[in-house]
């Protein structure tokens, strides 16, 4: 299998990362040589094994939903790249 | 106060108690030296003012009850620690201060434990040789332009330069062990579980682990004791009952069957690491231990595995930069612009080109192609890990097929990069616990590392295990400071 140049286009765009076509030619070789070395998965038979989602295959423990931590709005909009009052402020997207 | 740096984590603890040394002494005398050893970029952020404030606070009203009373410790960079900057080595989130405390740095400071400051690393903990830092490579301290190994790469390159006593990492295929085998330090991953992820930057969460690094066996059980606990707060963290790791430490193997897997003797492997592995077990047979020949008939699949299984995990992880609520962001003419321009100039190559293997095998049309199939091989890896410890309580392995690299050496080929995780990513598949001991030196005079890797939940065993490997290997690190002018 190889990934052409409109493929790696349309995984960058499902991974929303703008990448130019330079940068896109190289991306592509990278994901071949990879992909090529991930094929070797087809040699195996897997038709009647489960898969193994999580090592940790014990009923994930439910906990009350509690407030554990509070006010502190204000630390948590320091970290962001542009705020408006309590809001974050994100480019308009209703016309 | 020179020789302060020198003394391993239990003697320095040892000397507070007795009050042969103040917090304040050993904070500063470890700062001092990392102030001086600024050319191995292991810092990404430094710690040293409020620090040396903790420790003048510890040195008023001292609490020797702790486990690391008033101890000086830089931790890697992907844990979130409260007020000080967390970047994960990555220019996205090169001026986030997180809110909150990561458990496992917690119960560090609920232990007397004092950040001197955050370690640098491969950006999202994706690389092998730290070269993929935004912050810059960083180097070994065994010798210059030398890689320290990755992830943890400001971890193994500080401990070794003696900047920090001890020290964290996390372990998602091999970040761990692998830098402790590069620069001839002691690091473990412990059982998926057992250390709590809350708070640490997450990579791949069903294969991410904490766990210590440092210069030897005894100094790991006790960081281990102290990271490890059970946390409501990760939904993985796993209720088991925890040793007194350290107390319980001892060298005796009487009667433990330890397996040797032939499928890692790799082809074109230097004969340096073959010897060493059969130092190994010469010494396991002198000390009792039985040596047991054992099959793992899938490990060729793990790193395949790992790259469907670690990007696929990483793309979804990784979707939270969108430069909305915290993190670097770019202007863009929409919504959408923004996100992919944000993502494009705030993401490295190998993060961007992990992001898009994963977005990849878990597109329509491929997940059961990739994805499920990479599922179901994981699977196959964990049950020879069963069948084999059927027969065996341990198992021992050379830690890497290869001592450090140059830095640039394999930069531009990602698969031979990969290849570095060959012998440590099959453990994190199947999530056991494994320990990286240096055991001998190549004939370039760089450390190799020998693993020892347990049973789920039973890292006792292989601490006792590496213990006496240790004692008898006697490894010396001969590191010279050349980095100090």
């Amino acid at each position: 299998m190889t990934i052409d140049l409109k493929t790696v286009k349309h995984i960058s765009k499902l991974s929303r990362i703008s990448i130019d076509d330079n940068k896109a030619k190289k991306l592509g070789k990278d994901l071949n040589s990879i992909f090529s070395f991930i094929e070797k998965l087809n040699e195996l038979d897997t038709k009647n094994t489960e898969p193994l989602t999580s090592i940790a295959e014990t009923t994930l423990k439910l906990r009350k939903d509690e407030i554990k931590s509070e006010n502190i709005r204000e630390d948590i909009l320091k970290n962001s790249p542009d705020k408006n009052k309590d809001f974050f402020v994100v480019p308009k997207v209703v016309e | 106060m020179s020789n302060i740096t020198d003394l391993k984590l239990v003697e320095l603890v040892d000397k507070i108690k007795k009050k042969e040394l103040s917090s304040t002494e050993a904070t500063i005398a470890f700062i001092e030296r990392s102030k001086k050893s600024k050319k191995l970029n292991a810092y990404i952020s430094e710690n040293y003012e409020n620090a040396i404030k903790k420790a003048k606070i510890f040195d008023q009203k001292p609490d020797f009850k702790k486990k690391l009373p008033g101890i000086p410790i830089a931790v890697k960079d992907l844990f979130c620690t409260k007020n000080i900057r967390t970047t994960a080595g990555s220019k996205i989130l090169e001026n986030f201060i997180p809110t909150y405390e990561s458990t496992v740095t917690q119960n560090i400071l609920d232990e007397g434990g004092i950040v001197i400051g955050k370690l640098n690393c491969d950006e999202f903990a994706m690389g092998s040789s730290n070269e993929t830092s935004y912050f810059g490579n960083v180097q070994n301290p065994v010798s210059e332009n030398l890689v320290p190994g990755g992830s943890s790469g400001g971890s193994s390159s500080a401990l070794a330069a003696k900047l920090t006593p001890a020290t964290i990492g996390t372990d998602t295929g091999g970040s761990i062990r692998q830098p402790a085998s590069f620069t001839g330090t002691v690091g473990l991953k412990p059982t998926y579980g057992s250390c709590s992820r809350y708070g640490i930057v997450a990579f791949a969460s069903s294969l991410d682990q904490a766990g210590p690094m440092t210069h030897d066996v005894r100094d790991c059980s006790l960081m281990f004791e102290i990271m490890s606990t059970y946390d409501t707060k990760d939904s993985t963290s796993v209720d088991f009952k925890r040793e007194n790791y350290l107390n319980n430490l001892n060298e005796n193997i009487k009667g433990k069957k330890i397996g040797i897997p032939k499928e890692y003797r790799v082809d074109g492997m230097p004969k340096e690491i073959d010897e060493l592995w059969e130092k190994g077990i010469k010494i396991i047979k002198e000390n009792g231990g039985q040596i047991i020949e054992i099959s793992l008939p899938n490990t060729n699949y793990a790193l395949p595995t790992y790259y469907i299984v670690a990007p696929a995990e990483a793309s979804s992880n990784l979707a939270r930069y969108d430069g909305v609520k915290y993190g670097f962001r770019s202007k863009g003419e929409n919504l959408i612009d923004m996100y992919e321009k944000t993502r494009s100039e705030g993401f490295g190559d190998e993060v961007k080109r992990r992001i898009m293997i994963g977005t990849y095998v878990l597109s329509s049309g491929y997940y059961d192609a990739y994805y499920l199939k990479a599922q179901k091989v994981r699977r196959l890896i964990k049950n020879d890990f069963d069948e084999a410890y059927k027969k065996v309580d341990a198992i021992l392995t050379p830690s890497t097929p290869n001592s450090a690299f140059k830095i640039g050496e394999k930069l531009n080929d990602p698969v031979s990069m990969y290849l570095n995780d060959i012998f440590t990513v099959p453990i994190n598949l199947a999530g056991l616990p494994a320990i990286s001991i240096p055991a001998g030196h190549d004939k370039k005079g760089y450390p190799l590392g020998l693993q020892v890797i347990g049973k789920a939940f039973d890292e006792q065993s292989i601490l006792n295990i590496a213990f006496a490997l240790e004692k008898n290997i006697s490894f010396k690190n001969n590191i010279t400071d050349w980095w100090i002018k």
